[in-house]
């Protein structure tokens, strides 16, 4: 009987497990195009090929897949997640080592679905869960394009994943959980220009793979979109573009838009750090009326309530010396009373009273602009930027935090403390 | 009553300080480049004591080629790549141009009363080389004065010890490299630690004097193939 039992059991077990398996495999495969065509049977248009250059920088493609000092887009760089490295591949036309032999379908089913032309399935540092949305002309115009380029030898590195994420099967969970083939679906109330704006920053654009937050499995959350992310392993923050305690850009005009996706540099705010690799490499390059789409979108995200946390009570000891490194540190540029500083041509040094990136209640970035300082990218409109210098060599841990305190408190600011341990993580 | 007024009357003018004119930010390469001397110095003349080299009134073709080399990871220091990656080839030869231009006096020699013989062994490598290691001497490239030679070939002195001595093993264990051929590379490799030392320590020894201006040429060519120098 018990035996009886026990097999009944076993034979119960096994059936979940390969109906499981099953259900993975197929939720791994649903929605896939029949692969038709060669690698020979695809003949690019000029108009094509142009699109798809273009189409490479919407996307930034060689963020990622153009090593420093490497070869353009022969990959090899490697992305830090929580789970380990993952190498960007290859993706010039060699037909060994890069995309030389792949179809324009087999291109189109890594962008869409995220499986490779060998049918491995793709990690997802790779933003197939954003460029899924593209649309397969899109898709065919970068493949084009990429197909233009000059062959590189050079063999995919293979990734450096921990177990269990260095399994296929890990991977084929993780998507059957977080990941569905998407196709954008136009929103018929919404203008023309608006729904353009929305495809590129939710498609290509990929924006949501750093502005949204992740699960601890590493999946962004579609229904939190553009609400704010840590990037994972860089100490720095990508502010909410839902929130205008953030990065949220509802009251600003889109010609501020504009300007900081074209220049990097607003009164409202510098692109430093990862966002300043986003505008050198990539919004610097995109059409005036890309831009405008994009800042539409932008501006009409349902704006969340603001987050600032519990302000700083500072005490007369911290008020005095805040005051005091504020002035010998910070004043000469951005103002005696945190107003920012301007030359000629506009803004130079942004004005601190009332930024939103200095009050975020992570204050990881801003602790890394006054450790590290930086330059926001040169852009054909702001081609000579000014830099602000690290303050990591000259002061200590708590000055730093004492400073970073004060200055989020001053000139009516209010944003919770900054302590001498937030700096020593940062550094 | 007065008090309201009082209150009313400072934020107005706390709003007219703030709507008037911010502090006018000079238009000049120096106000751009304050990042620069965070650890570079002054002007970029750099300090007696520190370990970061002056970039003052070095050739600007050296300069150029040290910021690429930084954007394109074939030297490795995490500050300057942070600072130099968004920028484009126009700007970074603007501020290698700037830091070029300058003409600024020198801080005294950082080494002082080092051992006799580490002295004359390394004043020795310095002019004469070792033939029979394969070591060119530092003038023979770097000019007689060890000024420099325009427009890409540094000069040599008024640098700290330990950021001369750092750089060598650099280049022994490929964490520096120049274009290729990177004839610095094979020289390091050819010094023994103890050479390294010597000439590191000679050079940091040197007083410089104004003008310590690049030379325009050199007198013959140079003893190995350099992918910095060569047009």
């Amino acid at each position: 009987m018990t035996r009886r039992r026990t097999a009944a059991l076993v034979l119960v077990l096994a059936t979940i497990v390969v109906a499981g398996a099953g259900l993975v495999a197929w939720l791994n495969v649903r929605g896939e195009d029949p692969l038709t065509g060669d690698a020979g049977s695809f003949a690019a248009t000029p108009e094509q090929v142009a699109r798809g250059a273009y189409l490479a920088r919407a996307g930034n493609c060689a963020a990622c897949h153009t090593d420093r000092g490497g070869a353009a887009f022969a990959g090899g760089k490697g992305i830090a997640t929580p789970f380990g490295t993952v190498y960007a591949s290859n993706l010039t036309p060699d037909a060994k080592t890069g995309i030389g032999g792949w179809s324009a379908a087999q291109f189109w089913r890594a962008m869409h679905n995220g499986r490779s032309a060998d049918g491995r399935l793709l990690y997802p540092a790779f933003p197939y869960p954003n460029f899924t949305e593209i649309t397969r002309a899109d898709s065919d115009a970068l493949f084009s394009w990429l197909r233009s380029q000059v062959p590189v030898t050079q063999v995919n590195r293979p990734h450096e994943l921990r177990f269990p994420y260095n399994l296929q099967a890990s991977l084929a969970v993780w998507r059957a959980l977080f990941f569905t083939p998407g196709v954008y679906e136009p929103a018929p109330e919404r203008s023309a220009q608006w729904n353009r704006g929305a495809y590129l920053v939710r498609s290509l654009g990929h924006c949501a793979a750093c502005h949204s937050p992740r699960n601890a499995f590493g999946a962004t959350r579609d229904s939190l979109e553009l609400s704010g992310g840590l990037i994972p392993l860089q100490n720095w923050y990508a502010p909410s573009l839902a929130s205008g305690a953030e990065a949220g850009v509802a009251d600003w005009s889109s010609r501020e838009v504009a300007d900081l996706l074209k220049t990097g540099l607003t009164p409202r705010g510098a692109a430093l750090g990862p966002m300043a690799e986003v505008v050198f490499r990539s919004t610097q390059h995109l059409t005036d009326p890309d831009i405008a789409a994009m800042a539409e979108f932008l501006k009409s995200l349902p704006q969340a309530p603001a987050h600032r946390g519990t302000p700083a009570k500072l005490d007369k000891a911290v008020q005095a010396h805040g005051e005091v490194l504020y002035k010998d540190h910070c004043a000469s540029c951005h103002g005696a009373n945190g107003e920012g500083g301007a030359g000629p041509r506009g803004v130079v040094y942004v004005p601190l009273a009332g930024n939103g990136k200095v009050l975020l209640e992570t204050p990881a970035n801003f602790i890394h602009i006054v450790v590290n300082g930086g330059f926001p990218p040169t852009t054909a409109g702001n081609p000579r930027p000014y830099g602000m210098p690290p303050f990591g060599p000259s002061l200590k841990d708590d000055e730093i935090a004492v400073l970073a305190t004060w200055v989020r408190n001053a000139w009516g600011n209010a944003a919770p403390p900054v302590s001498a341990l937030d700096v020593l993580n940062a550094r | 009553m007065l008090r309201v007024a009082l209150a009313a009357l400072a934020s107005m003018t706390l709003s007219v300080a703030m709507a008037g004119a911010p502090p006018t930010v000079p238009d000049t390469m120096a106000q751009r480049v304050q990042p620069c001397t965070a650890c570079h110095g002054k002007e970029g003349r750099s300090t007696q004591l520190g370990f970061f080299p002056r970039i003052a009134g070095k050739p600007a073709g050296y300069l150029y080629n040290q910021l690429d080399n930084f954007r394109s990871g074939r030297r490795a220091y995490p500050t300057m790549t942070y600072f130099v990656e968004q920028m484009s080839d126009d700007y970074l030869r603007e501020i290698a141009g700037y830091f070029a231009s300058l003409e600024l006096p020198y801080a005294p020699p950082q080494t002082v009363d080092a051992p006799p013989d580490e002295i004359r062994r390394g004043e020795a490598l310095v002019r004469q080389g070792d033939a029979a290691h394969g070591i060119p001497a530092c003038v023979q490239c770097h000019g007689a004065a060890m000024t420099g030679v325009l427009p890409a070939i540094p000069g040599l002195l008024g640098l700290p010890r330990g950021y001369l001595v750092e750089q060598f093993g650099a280049w022994r264990t490929g964490q520096r490299k120049a274009l290729a051929p990177d004839c610095m590379a094979k020289i390091a490799t050819a010094l023994t630690p103890a050479d390294i030392t010597a000439v590191a320590t000679w050079l940091s020894a040197q007083p410089v004097s104004l003008p310590p201006a690049a030379a325009d040429t050199l007198a013959r060519p140079l003893p190995l193939a350099c992918g910095s120098v060569s047009p």
